[in-house]
């Protein structure tokens, strides 16, 4: 991810080998930052892959995905405060 | 110090603990389900181990799984688990849930299971208010089996038992269960959820965590319909199925809760747990009494027996008659026995074998995995199961010399063309009696007179019986000339 010195909200990570392509991430993310590649994977699936920048964290991609472990959400927080990523406001990260 | 130092990335959705960290099932494919792309199941297994998480349940919790798409649900969650037979879960569920009243039991059931051949079940249980969870998969058709119509199938929709639509005249109508089951006084909770969108996805869950927090609190019955797409069946893809979910499923299903007194429930009085076995005499008023007329006589066991035996042949060689008869004389001489015919693959080609066990103490599977003795009737069921006889065991083959390669060092065997053999006797087809009479001499399990007793229970026929006890005795015979021979080589 390019450092632009400001620091997304959210972050994802993708399990290429365990994504069957379905799409339904995509679909499902707010800001839409997630696409289906035109690469196939091990199995033959198109898979998900996050464009870099833009998450918010929120999780709905996770809760929306069939796949256990196919997508991992991250959230930024305040080192040592976790209530920081509970009560995620907009000036966190600036 | 600067921002970026101070502040990082830290895990917020991941893979839920209360799934095996590798889906044993196949040998490759270990960390993905088998579910389809996009499938309904997927979303609400994981719904359902992260409310497990959330509620720190996990070593309680046994989940009881369906048939359906969802029978494998077992292969990923790390909870206790037991599959019932189509449509049972409930019941089962309910079995589990009084004799291990500590744990939190949750019945997966999808529309086919529990709205067709299970609706007895669901009904019953809702109606005993039993302290269970039900995740009630609803995806409008059999998917499992192809896609045949569902009690819960819309009308005009297709299904391969309905290619025009479902209609109200042939098919009735979608069978609404929650609205049902909320006419009964007993349940707590019932709330109807879909995944059609985000908001229903966000719904679905925290109905999911309610059902199940229910339980945790006592409080009693608690169910979660599911609207869910099954892209595959039909036929759409992941995503229109997702909007049918919304835009057309829900107009027949309206989302909401149906019945909610979560509030004001007390928790309910845990049942208490089944007596033992040895108090019932006691309860009966009955622990003078002598054991019942068929057991009255007294057995004298020469030594413990554990035997196990498997037999295999064509079919049409009295294989699984050879084997029930062992197992009835083994139940007339008061042992534990198990009988289990094994229908594979192996019944096109026209073979077909089973599993005998008998033994002084409980048996705790069925299967014959290293027989003691394989009593093989032809070539290829002998070469099947030859290197599974335990060493030291039997080997009884219907032919006149083994066969190259069965050349074992470790075990005892008897070769011999016991269907011609029987042939001489009257009929070829008491050969499977001669090799029986040959068994039973060489493990010294049973006595001949509760041989005789359950052969003359089984074959009703005098003739046959009489040729039958003519080819055990023979069998016998047999045997002890072979040992004899053994003796003079040696
Ligand atoms: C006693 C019995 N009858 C019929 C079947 C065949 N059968 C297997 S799955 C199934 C229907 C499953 O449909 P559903 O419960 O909706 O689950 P889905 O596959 O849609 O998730 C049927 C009829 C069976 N396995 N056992
Ligand atoms: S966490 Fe939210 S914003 Fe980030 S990718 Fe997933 S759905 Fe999109
Ligand atoms: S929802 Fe899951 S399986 Fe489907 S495309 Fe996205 S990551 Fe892959
Ligand atoms: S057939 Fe339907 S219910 Fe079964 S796994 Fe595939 S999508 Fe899921």
């Amino acid at each position: 991810m390019a450092d632009t010195g400001k620091r997304d909200r959210g972050s994802l990570r993708i399990d290429t080998d365990e994504c069957k392509g379905c799409g339904l991430c995509v679909e499902a993310c707010p800001p839409k930052v997630i696409h289906l590649s035109d690469e196939l994977n091990h199995y033959g699936y198109p898979t998900a892959t996050y464009v870099g920048a833009g998450c918010t964290g929120c999780g709905i991609c996770f809760l929306a995905c069939p796949e256990p472990g196919a997508i991992t959400v991250l959230r930024l927080a305040h080192a040592g405060s976790s209530a920081a990523k509970a009560e995620m406001s907009e000036g966190v990260g600036r | 110090m600067s921002d970026e130092v101070e502040m990082q990335y830290e895990l917020a959705q991941s893979r839920s603990k209360t799934f095996y960290a590798n889906f044993d099932r196949k040998d490759e494919l270990q960390h993905q389900t088998h579910y389809c792309p996009g499938c309904g199941h997927g979303i609400i297994h994981k719904m359902v181990a992260r409310a497990i998480d959330e509620l720190g349940i996990q070593n309680r919790t046994i989940l009881i799984s369906p048939v359906g798409c969802s029978v494998f649900a077992y292969y990923y969650f790390d909870v206790g688990n037991v599959q019932a037979a189509h449509g049972r879960a409930p019941a089962v569920g309910t079995a589990v849930k009084r004799s291990r009243p500590g744990s939190i039991v949750v019945s997966y059931q999808g529309d086919g299971d529990l709205s067709a051949i299970g609706s007895a079940e669901i009904l019953h249980a809702a109606n005993r208010g039993e302290n269970i969870s039900v995740i009630f998969v609803n995806n409008a058709i059999y998917s499992m089996t192809g896609g045949q119509v569902a009690p819960t199938t819309l009308l005009g929709q297709w299904s391969t038992t309905t290619p025009g639509g479902r209609k109200a005249e042939n098919e009735g109508y979608p069978l609404h269960v929650s609205e049902l089951l909320g006419a009964l006084e007993a349940p707590v909770y019932i709330e109807r959820a879909g995944l059609g969108d985000n908001k229903q996805i966000a719904q679905a869950y925290r109905a999911v965590r309610k059902a199940l927090e229910n339980q945790v609190r006592g409080l009693g019955f608690s169910l979660v319909e599911i609207l869910s797409p099954c892209p595959t069946i039909w036929k759409m893809s992941a995503v229109d199925a997702q909007h049918w979910v919304r835009d057309v499923m829900e107009k027949t299903f309206p989302l909401g809760v149906i019945r909610d007194r979560t509030k004001e429930a007390q928790p309910r009085k845990m049942p208490e747990a089944a007596v033992s076995t040895s108090e019932i005499p006691q309860l009966l008023g009955i622990e003078h009494e002598g054991p019942a007329e068929s057991h009255a006589a007294p057995f004298v066991r020469p030594k413990t027996t554990n035997l196990q035996v498997r037999v295999a042949g064509f079919g049409g060689q009295g294989v699984l008659l050879l084997g029930e008869v062992l197992a009835e004389a083994g139940l007339d001489a008061g042992l534990e026995v198990s009988w289990l015919p094994s229908y594979g693959p192996e019944m096109r080609s026209g073979t077909s074998n089973c599993h005998v066990r008998l033994s002084d103490e409980a048996i705790d599977s069925p299967l014959v995995v290293r027989p003691d003795v394989l009593v093989a009737m032809n070539e290829p069921s002998l070469h099947k199961f030859y290197e599974s006889v335990r060493p030291g065991g039997w080997v009884l083959y219907n032919g006149d010399a083994m066969p190259e390669g069965c050349d074992r060092s470790d075990l005892q065997v008897l070769a011999r063309p016991f269907m011609q053999i029987a042939n001489q006797l009257g009929d070829r087809r008491a050969g499977n009696m001669v090799m029986l009479g040959a068994l039973l001499e060489c493990t010294g399990a049973l006595s001949q007179e509760t041989i005789d007793k359950a052969l003359g229970r089984m074959v009703k026929n005098a003739k046959w019986l009489e040729l039958d006890k003519r080819a055990l005795a023979q069998g016998r015979e047999l045997l002890r000339e072979s040992l004899k021979e053994v003796c003079h080589e040696g």
